[in-house]
């Protein structure tokens, strides 16, 4: 009787947590997410100005350019009309090709761009480690007849004894 | 004129080829031809000595190569009038040469007529030619350092000569001459270029460039020749060592001249030909960093042969991916046909490298042991690792739009964003291990010690971050931050709290060697800190970059901090942005013999107190009929004020102002110059150890070791 209060009683804690959880992550994720102004930040901030320039598109600095000025305008409506950033984006890929996001997006072959460095990271990481598990199994150099190889204790005795003398 | 420039190309072409040529000559003589010869000479002429034909033969092909390295010194001579010509041509208004015509005109003022030589494509190729030769010039002049390394390395870098001499003659020759009639005035110099910067920019860029086939010409000789010892590692050190000087400067120079002329507000937008200039770069500090490891204990040689060589091609490449109009910049040279001359060159190289690799290998084996891999040598295999995996993002984005081409058809566009998201996470992994890295010692390091000189470090970084966080915003713009409200706070908190990570390795270093230096020597510790760098210049000289790119990096992560407002200004408007308030004073126009230009006068006031007049103005230039904005910008170790005239409102003539709220810009430029000192002190040679004669009473044996620095 006991053990089953004590097992709902920390399920409940549980899940109590869980949904604490979750609240934090939604208030995070939502923080500034909804003023306008901010989101034409940001979504602007991921659109180039297709004038030729190659800025990006708020950032683009010709008074009497032919394209930042309709831009901006198109961007400030849609994000007042409250589109989502997706459909916004999808927008302006189809009015202006897909040059006109400052970044490949997050879908089919443009993935490859973000995919392989980190791959290539992953990649050299572990070979590293590897080469370094390599180096470091190699046996010992040959030592001529008579002599000992330092180990252990007296090889850190020596290795102090050096450092005291060179190590600046 | 344009003749005496003509010829002097001509000449030039000439002489590095028979250097080319009579160099390897003599280097197969003396390599080959003793042996082959000497057996021939035994069977025909009995009575001729054997031994003094072998010596004939030596002295025959070390005058050859004499000749060699002579020829090499005069094509400096040579390429050295055709540039003098054409500087000579800009300032006489000479527009009968096309290469004038179309980069310069008669008011141009005369330092930028001196930059014209460097201004265009052909001029520009010339200058790397010069520069080249230049190089080729002090190495050859040095020769007795190692007289037969430095002839390989002669007649490698008489090849790439060559190459510019080629493209020079055939291709894109700077004395062609107009068809028709001369017209009276030039088409004037790119307004974005008639900027004090661009007088030195460039040069100090190309310097950088140029100068990587110096180490790889020693590379490549010491490969080809089997060279015994590390003694061509040393030499090649201290070259890439000043070669990489030039180019950090010619880099941020470049991104300096971005921020003050093409007034978007920023100083890096990874153009295409931004990366270029950046991929060397990151190739090349990896070098500086494995080629210690060679140096210490003999191993990465095959990497290092590796890593010259693609610092080499990758400035190659730009210079490809500027001039072949391969990939779309706002600042490209114009497209031209000399793009396939480099692809041809850079196909050539690879072969030759690659052959020769492949050929003389065994004799680049080393027998790589570690002991642990908490240990120096760990910490440069990652730091190379992500020093050329940057590289490869780099590369990798500026080649992407391309690809995407090619694969689906469309191109895509690869830019801030996608940069920010890839290399900023590496970036800080690198920070990591600058802290880390000289905390560990060759061999192992155990992780008592690791602790005990980690642990302070750590908790300052983290006090600093903690400190950052709960401070109110209005103490200015790095403080308040909440990492959890946008991404691009979080990487400026980390990128902050690893350099005072950092800072405090680096000052412990310093404290730890001067403090043993004091206990010696009874010295202050400033002074003790002073001898100790001065004994090991190189170690230090080090870490004082590594405080430099410190400084470099906090001012990047100001970046996630900018604030921007556009406004039209008429008489006493005003414009607020972060604690400024701006007051338009005037607006009028000017006009100079060059240009005409427009500018608006605006009082400056933090706190309730003008604190400044500032004057953004907008320039139009006459011969080449562009437009150039002149920001002004007002710089405090907090933020830059950055003021853009953007042009007027046509139906009542008032100013559009942009303004930008940039913090921490001015860390970037004093970075800079932290790095710059660094290198110039690690290029020092030592002073030596004190040498103690040992007295013949009193002092014991143990108290007369000399103090030995060590890397």
């Amino acid at each position: 009787m006991k053990s089953s209060n004590l097992k709902s009683k920390l399920a409940r804690h549980r899940s109590k947590s869980l949904h604490t959880l979750l609240l934090c992550v939604a208030v995070f994720a939502l923080l500034g997410a909804g003023d306008p102004a901010t989101r034409f930040n940001e979504i602007g901030h991921q659109m180039m100005c297709i004038c030729g320039c190659n800025q990006i598109l708020l950032e683009c600095n010709h008074v009497g350019c032919p394209a930042s000025d309709g831009m901006r305008n198109e961007l400030m409506a849609s994000v007042e009309r409250g589109d989502s950033d997706s459909l916004v984006e999808q927008g302006f890929v189809q009015k202006y090709g897909p040059t006109v996001l400052a970044a490949p997006t997050n879908k089919g072959f443009d993935r490859a761009a973000y995919v392989i460095p980190f791959a290539a990271l992953f990649f050299g990481f572990t070979l590293i480690v590897l080469v370094i598990r390599a180096w470091k199994n190699r046996p010992a150099p040959a030592i001529a007849d008579g002599l000992r190889p330092v180990r252990g204790a007296e090889l850190e005795q020596f290795r102090d004894q050096a450092r005291k003398e060179t190590d600046l | 004129m344009a003749e005496i420039g003509s010829f002097a190309l001509l000449l030039a072409l000439a002489l590095s080829a028979y250097s080319f040529l009579a160099g390897i000559v003599a280097l197969i003589y003396q390599n080959h031809a003793p042996a082959q010869l000497a057996g021939a000479a035994a069977g025909r002429t009995a009575a001729l000595d054997q031994g003094s034909l072998i010596s004939m033969l030596r002295q025959g092909s070390e005058r050859i190569g004499e000749t060699a390295r002579r020829a090499g010194i005069a094509t400096f001579a040579a390429v050295l009038l055709a540039s003098i010509v054409l500087v000579i041509c800009a300032f006489r208004d000479d527009f009968s040469i096309a290469y004038i015509l179309h980069h310069s005109n008669r008011d141009l003022p005369g330092p930028y007529k001196f930059a014209v030589l460097w201004s265009g494509q052909e001029g520009s190729l010339l200058f790397w030619s010069l520069l080249l030769a230049a190089y080729g010039f002090v190495l050859r002049l040095r020769y007795k350092t190692d007289a037969r390394l430095f002839a390989y390395a002669s007649v490698v870098l008489s090849g790439v000569q060559i190459f510019f001499l080629l493209l020079l003659n055939f291709a894109a020759h700077p004395f062609a001459i107009v068809e028709g009639t001369i017209p009276a005035d030039g088409n004037g110099l790119n307004p974005l270029l008639q900027y004090p910067e661009m007088v030195i920019h460039p040069p100090m860029l190309y310097l950088g460039y140029v100068g990587f086939t110096v180490p790889f010409a020693f590379a490549l000789g010491a490969l080809i020749m089997k060279y015994p010892g590390e003694k061509w590692i040393h030499i090649t050190r201290r070259w890439t060592m000043v070669t990489w000087a030039f180019l950090t400067c010619g880099v941020f120079l470049g991104a300096h001249w971005a921020y003050s002329v093409l007034g978007w507000g920023g100083y890096w937008g990874w153009d295409p030909v931004e990366n270029a200039s950046l991929m060397p770069w990151l190739t090349g500090t990896a070098f500086l960093h494995s080629v210690m490891m060679q140096e210490k204990r003999g191993m990465l040689k095959m990497w290092n042969m590796w890593l010259v060589f693609a610092t080499f091609w990758l400035a190659i490449l730009g210079t490809f991916l500027t001039r072949s109009g391969i990939i779309s910049s706002v600042h490209a040279f114009a497209q031209s046909s000399i793009g396939d001359w480099f692809a041809w060159f850079l196909c050539i190289t690879l072969i030759v490298f690659v052959f020769f690799f492949f050929k003389n290998k065994s004799h680049l084996r080393s027998e790589h042991k570690l002991e642990s891999l908490i240990s120096r040598e760990s910490s440069f295999l990652f730091n190379n690792l992500l020093f050329v995996l940057l590289c490869f993002t780099v590369l990798w984005g500026t080649w992407f739009p391309k690809i995407s081409e090619l694969v689906q058809g469309n191109k895509v566009t690869v830019g801030a964003p996608f940069y920010n998201r890839v290399a900023i996470p590496v970036a800080l992994l690198l920070l990591i291990l600058t802290a880390v890295g000289p905390l560990l010692a060759w061999r192992k390091t155990s992780l008592e010690s690791l602790k005990r000189n980690f642990m302070w470090p750590t908790i300052g970084a983290i006090a600093v971050a903690i400190f950052l966080m709960i401070t109110p915003q209005s103490w200015g713009s790095v403080f308040g931050l909440k990492p959890w409200q946008d991404i691009s706070y979080f990487y400026s908190l980390m990128a902050i709290a690893l350099c005072v990570l950092v800072t405090l390795t680096v000052a412990s270093e310093f404290y730890r060697g001067g403090r043993v230096i004091s206990k010696h020597t009874g010295q202050g510790m400033f002074a003790s800190m002073v001898q100790l760098t001065h004994r090991n210049t190189r170690r230090y000289g080090g870490y004082i970059v590594h405080f430099g790119v410190v400084v470099v990096i906090i001012g990047f992560a100001g970046a996630a901090f900018n604030l921007d407002k556009e406004q039209e200004m008429g008489y006493g408007d005003k414009m607020t942005i972060g604690p400024y308030t701006l007051i338009c004073r005037s607006y009028t126009d000017d006009d100079a013999p060059n240009y005409a230009s427009e500018w608006a006068v605006l009082d400056v006031y933090k706190g309730g107190k003008q604190i400044d007049t500032m004057t953004p103005v907008r320039r139009f230039y006459k011969a080449s009929r562009q437009t150039s904005t002149m920001p002004d910008i007002r710089s405090t170790l907090n933020e830059d004020l950055y003021l853009v005239f953007e042009g007027l409102n046509q139906d009542n003539g008032h100013p559009i102002l942009k303004a930008h709220l940039n913090a921490l810009v001015m860390w970037i430029w004093m970075g800079v110059w932290i790095m710059l000192i660094g290198t110039v002190l690690a290029l020092i040679p030592n002073a030596p150890a004190p040498v103690r004669v040992p007295a013949p009473a009193r002092l014991e044996p143990a108290h007369a070791a000399p103090v030995v620095t060590g890397d």
